[in-house]
Formats: structure tokens, sequence, C-alpha cells
């Protein structure tokens, strides 16, 4: 290489100038004349710009939705809103979504008390029992796939399957939840096992653990920070959940707290129905409820957080 | 092999031409050994010789890995660990373990040494046992403050030391040790030794070492591995060449390998 190459970047672009290698190799002069030219330069400060300007532009979105739900959703929050429920005149003002708040906290107990120790339990087999074998490669592949289904589709399932059989009810709501979370649980929980160093496993085994007892007893415990994660983010997910739950739940302005045969509202449920009305006041219901969807999503997401920074594992 | 041994004293372990395989691949060939009672024994060798695969299969680890498979015998006390209806898991709970690199659990100090008693539903008094096992590991003074602080935040070297203790609590009488001792500084490297020293009037310890000068300080018979190749597969496996008194070996070695590799020749 000598210092007459040109780059095919551009005529001014001299070897001298881009190629200190080059430079160096012919004349030996070292670090001198390797100050980038003009044209660099200004490439480089568009790419930044180009950078800065997408990540705004990615912010922009975020920012505004919360600053709307946030405002409209604040000057309609109240005391009132939150302990008591829709009024059956959608013109009315005040009133509130109790009636939703205990429809989403009753099924999405129920769903993850189904669906979180059923998701950890198969990441466990995948991880520590399965190793690659089909069963283990047909839950990870089904996880895969269901984590991708449209949330509809689960709704339309339960439909079919249970729904018309049993009635709208919170059990039906919590079965389309539970599905919902269960791939997302076994994903994440697969994730932190693997994490789980096998030195200890060996250690425990060393010590005459059959393996039930390395698992349950140092599996678990040295995961259990992330599998917390993991199952607070999928609580998070089903708690805002809307699909499903039109096809399984159907919604009530009622307070309902029985499990089954009767239809149950929930959160974003009755954010649908008070966005789609004409009245003001249901409008100004539905953005309280947003809000308060909001903070209940925010602070399982933030849990998750605390948990994920208490792990041993991923520090 | 080993005439020079102190006649009288039946072995904790008889290997009886032991081989392990990793799936097709042999890893061992054929090793015939003993490992007699209260004494340190060393095994030494070149990297990739088959030194952790020989010590894994005394307590039946070699099977936690997919597709490893052992041939041969191992008796323990004249009975064979490989035998038909044997529980690897009851083998492990009478051999203990130290590895490579500390392993404690993210537990405290005390659940850590109770781990092993407790899942063997030891019945006697737990802080009893607990202390007497760190005092045994010679740990007891530097963690009796924080028995209940994470076993993470000690040292390198005290891990280890509480690995060793951990492995005590289940009183074993034997304890293999991995290369115990080269994942620590060299202070902390003498303390084990020195523990070893300790440990050996109470139990048979086997040590696997790449650091020759320590199974010359440390043991009292020593095993040279070294690997064989096969010219036309360059398939590698690991062989016993030599056993015995760790003096013999290192002053007078019979066999040509074990000299070249005890004057530092290669390795």
């Amino acid at each position: 290489m000598t210092a007459e190459v040109q780059v095919v970047d551009g005529p001014e672009v001299t070897s001298r100038l881009d190629n200190w290698a080059g430079a160096r190799a012919t004349s030996g002069a070292g670090l001198r004349g390797t100050r980038p030219g003009a044209r660099r330069l200004l490439r480089d400060r568009s790419m930044t710009f180009l950078i800065v300007a997408s990540v705004v532009l990615t912010l922009v979105p975020v920012i505004w939705i919360l600053a709307q739900i946030l405002m409209k959703g604040g000057s309609a929050m109240s005391w009132t809103f939150l302990t008591h429920s829709t009024p059956f005149s959608m013109m009315k003002q005040g009133g509130g979504f109790l009636n939703g708040l205990i429809g989403t906290a009753i099924m999405v107990v129920l769903a993850s008390v189904v669906s979180i120790p059923l998701g950890i339990l198969g990441a466990v087999y995948v991880v520590e029992y399965g190793k690659g074998n089909w069963l283990a490669k047909l839950i990870r592949f089904f996880s895969d796939v269901m984590t991708g289904v449209p949330s509809i589709f689960v709704g339309v399932f339960v439909y079919t399957a249970l729904v018309v059989k049993f009635k709208y009810g919170a059990i039906m709501g919590a079965a389309s939840l539970a599905l919902i979370m269960m791939p997302i649980i076994v994903r994440s929980s697969e994730e932190m096992l693997k994490l789980v160093p096998s030195e200890l496993k060996d250690a425990s085994h060393a010590l005459g653990a059959a393996k039930w007892q390395t698992i349950t007893k140092v599996v678990l415990p040295s995961a259990a920070p992330g599998l917390t994660t993991g199952a607070m983010l999928a609580v998070a997910r089903a708690a805002g959940e809307t699909a499903p739950l039109i096809m399984t739940a159907l919604g009530s302005l009622q307070l309902v707290t029985k499990l089954a045969g009767s239809p149950i509202s929930s959160l974003t449920l009755l954010i649908l129905n008070g966005a789609g009305q004409a009245f003001e006041a249901a409008q100004a219901r539905a953005w309280a409820g947003a809000l308060e969807l909001l903070v209940i999503v925010l602070v399982f997401t933030v849990l998750a957080r605390v948990f994920a920074s208490r792990s041993r594992l991923t520090r | 092999m080993n005439n020079d041994l102190v006649a009288g004293e039946a072995p904790v372990f008889t290997a009886k031409d032991l081989s392990v395989y990793y799936g097709s691949n042999l890893a061992l060939k054929g090793v015939d050994l003993e490992i007699r009672p209260r004494r340190i024994t060393a095994i030494i060798g070149p990297s990739g010789c088959g030194k952790s695969t020989l010590i894994r299969c005394f307590n039946r680890m070699n099977e936690l890995i997919p597709g490893a498979r052992v041939s041969g015998e191992v008796l323990y006390h004249g009975e064979n660990i490989y035998g038909a209806g044997v529980d690897p898991v009851v083998v492990r709970r009478h051999i203990g373990m130290v590895f490579q690199r500390p392993n404690p659990f993210p537990k405290s100090v005390y659940d850590n040494v109770a781990f092993g008693a407790k899942i063997n539903g030891y019945k006697g008094d737990m802080d009893e046992l607990v202390e007497r096992s760190l005092r045994r590991a010679a740990l007891w003074d530097e963690v009796k403050a924080k028995l209940k602080k994470s076993a993470l935040d000690l040292s390198g070297g005290q891990q280890q030391r509480l690995c060793i203790a951990r492995a005590i609590a289940v009183e074993p009488d034997v304890i293999l040790m991995d290369e115990p001792a080269s994942a620590l500084d060299p202070i902390a490297t003498a303390r084990i030794e020195d523990l070893m020293q300790e440990l050996k009037k109470d139990y048979s310890i086997v040590i696997v070492t790449h650091n020759m000068q320590q199974a010359a300080r440390v043991s009292d018979e020593t095993a040279f591995l070294y690997t064989e190749v096969d010219e036309t597969t360059a398939a590698r496996w690991g062989i016993l060449v030599e056993f015995g008194q760790t003096g013999e070996i290192f002053t007078k070695p019979r066999d040509k390998r074990t000299e070249d590799y005890v004057s530092g020749r290669f390795g």
C-alpha cells in the first residue's frame, strides 16, 4: 500500500488522511497526518444526530401516552372512583371501576395460581430433565408459538372450548389469562434456570442430594429472584389483556365476586366500554381507569426489576 | 505395582480395570489402583490425561455428564459401587467432594454447612454439627460471628474451606478433592494444605492436582496418569503409568514417562 493509493470513498480521502497504517508503512510518519477529513467528521456528526433523533422519536409516543393518561386520568381520578362501581347509566357522573378492579384481581390471581407453578415446573422439566429431548423441544416450540399467538385467538379458543358449556365467568377469563401467561413464564423461567451454575448442582449431588432435592433446595432457591421477575412480568401482561376477556369474562357493570356462572368485569373491559361511549362522564371514567391500570402494571414491572436486581446469578 | 505399601491395611477404594467412556470416546483406560485409609493420595499428570475423570469415578459423579459410561469395578470397602442395585445418591453420602472452584451455595454460611446433614435427615444437634465441621475445616474463628451472612461474601480461600466443612458435615470417610487450590492464592493454598494434613488423621483423601510440588508436599502416595495417543485415529485417552509412595515416584520413578514428567521435561 502506498501513499498515493486512492480509497473508494472519494478522491479527497487520500490514504494520508484515512489510512495511517499505509502512511506509516511508506514514510514512517507515525501518527501525524491521521486527523480525520472534513467529510468524515461531517459523516460522524450526522450519524450521531440520526441516532439521537431516533431515540427522541421513539420516546415521543411513550411520553405522549403517559402525559395524556396522567392529565386526563388524573383529573378524573378520585377516591369515589376507586371505591365505587360503574353506574348503570353511562351519562351519570361519578361512580368508578371498583367492579373492574375486583374482576381483574380475581382473574389475575386465579390465572397466576395455575400458570406460575405450572410454567415454572415446565421450565424445570425443560432445563433439568428434558435436556434437548423431543418433549422438551416440543414444550419450547409451543411456548414460542403461544407467545406469538394474538390474544383474541386465546379468547376464541376458551369460548368454544369452555364458555359455550359453562357460561361466562371469572374462571373462564382466568383460563384465557393463564394460557397467555404460561408461555411467558416457561420461557423466562427457562432462561433463569439455565443461569444456575452447574458447579452448584455438582456440589449438591456430591453431598448426597437426590435430583429432586437438588432442584428444590439449590436450583429453585438460587433462581428464585429471576423466576419472580418472570412471573411479575407475566402478571403485568395479564392485567393489561382485553381481547381474550371479551369472549370469556364478557364484562359487567355490577360488582361480581362469583367465580363462575356470571359475567364479570375487568379494568380493561371497562376502559374499552367507557371509551366507546359518547358521554363525557363515561370517557372520563375510562381515562381514570387507564391511569389505575397503568399504575398497577407499573408496580408489577418495578417489582420485577427489584427482584431481578436482587438475583445473585445475574448481578 | 504398589508393593512398597504397608501391608495389612484394607484399602478404601480398589479400582479394577476401570475405564471411562464419554459417548464412544475412551477417556480413561484400564486403571488399577488402591486407595489406602487415612492417607493422602495424589493424582498427577498433564492436562487432559483423565485425572478429574478418575477422581469422579470414586463417587459416581461422572454419571451426571450425559453420555458418560464406566466399565470395570470400583470397590469401596470391598463393595462395588457400580454394582447392580447400588444407588449413586447413597454412594455420594459416604464420599465427600471438593471442587476446583469454590462453589458455596448462595445461602448463609450456616445453611451451607448444614445442607448435607439436612437432606440426609440428620437428627442430632445441628448447631453443634455446624460448629464442629467449621472447626475441623479451620474456619470457625473467622466465620463464627457471621454464620447468618451469605457465604458468597467470604474470600475465595474461606469459601473453599467452607466447601470442605460442608463436605465434612456429612461425616464421610473419604474426601475427594479435585484441584482444590488451583483457584486460590499461595497463602490460601498453604492453609488448605495444612488442613489436609489435619484431616488425614480421620479421613482418606484423594487429591487431583497438576501442581507437582503440591503433590510432593502433601501426599503420601501418588498416581501418575499420562495420555496415550492412537497414531492412526488421533484418539487419546488416559492411562495410569505408575502408582506408589510419593517419595519413590519423585525420586526414583520406575517409568521413563514418570521421570520425564516429575523432572519437568514436559507438562
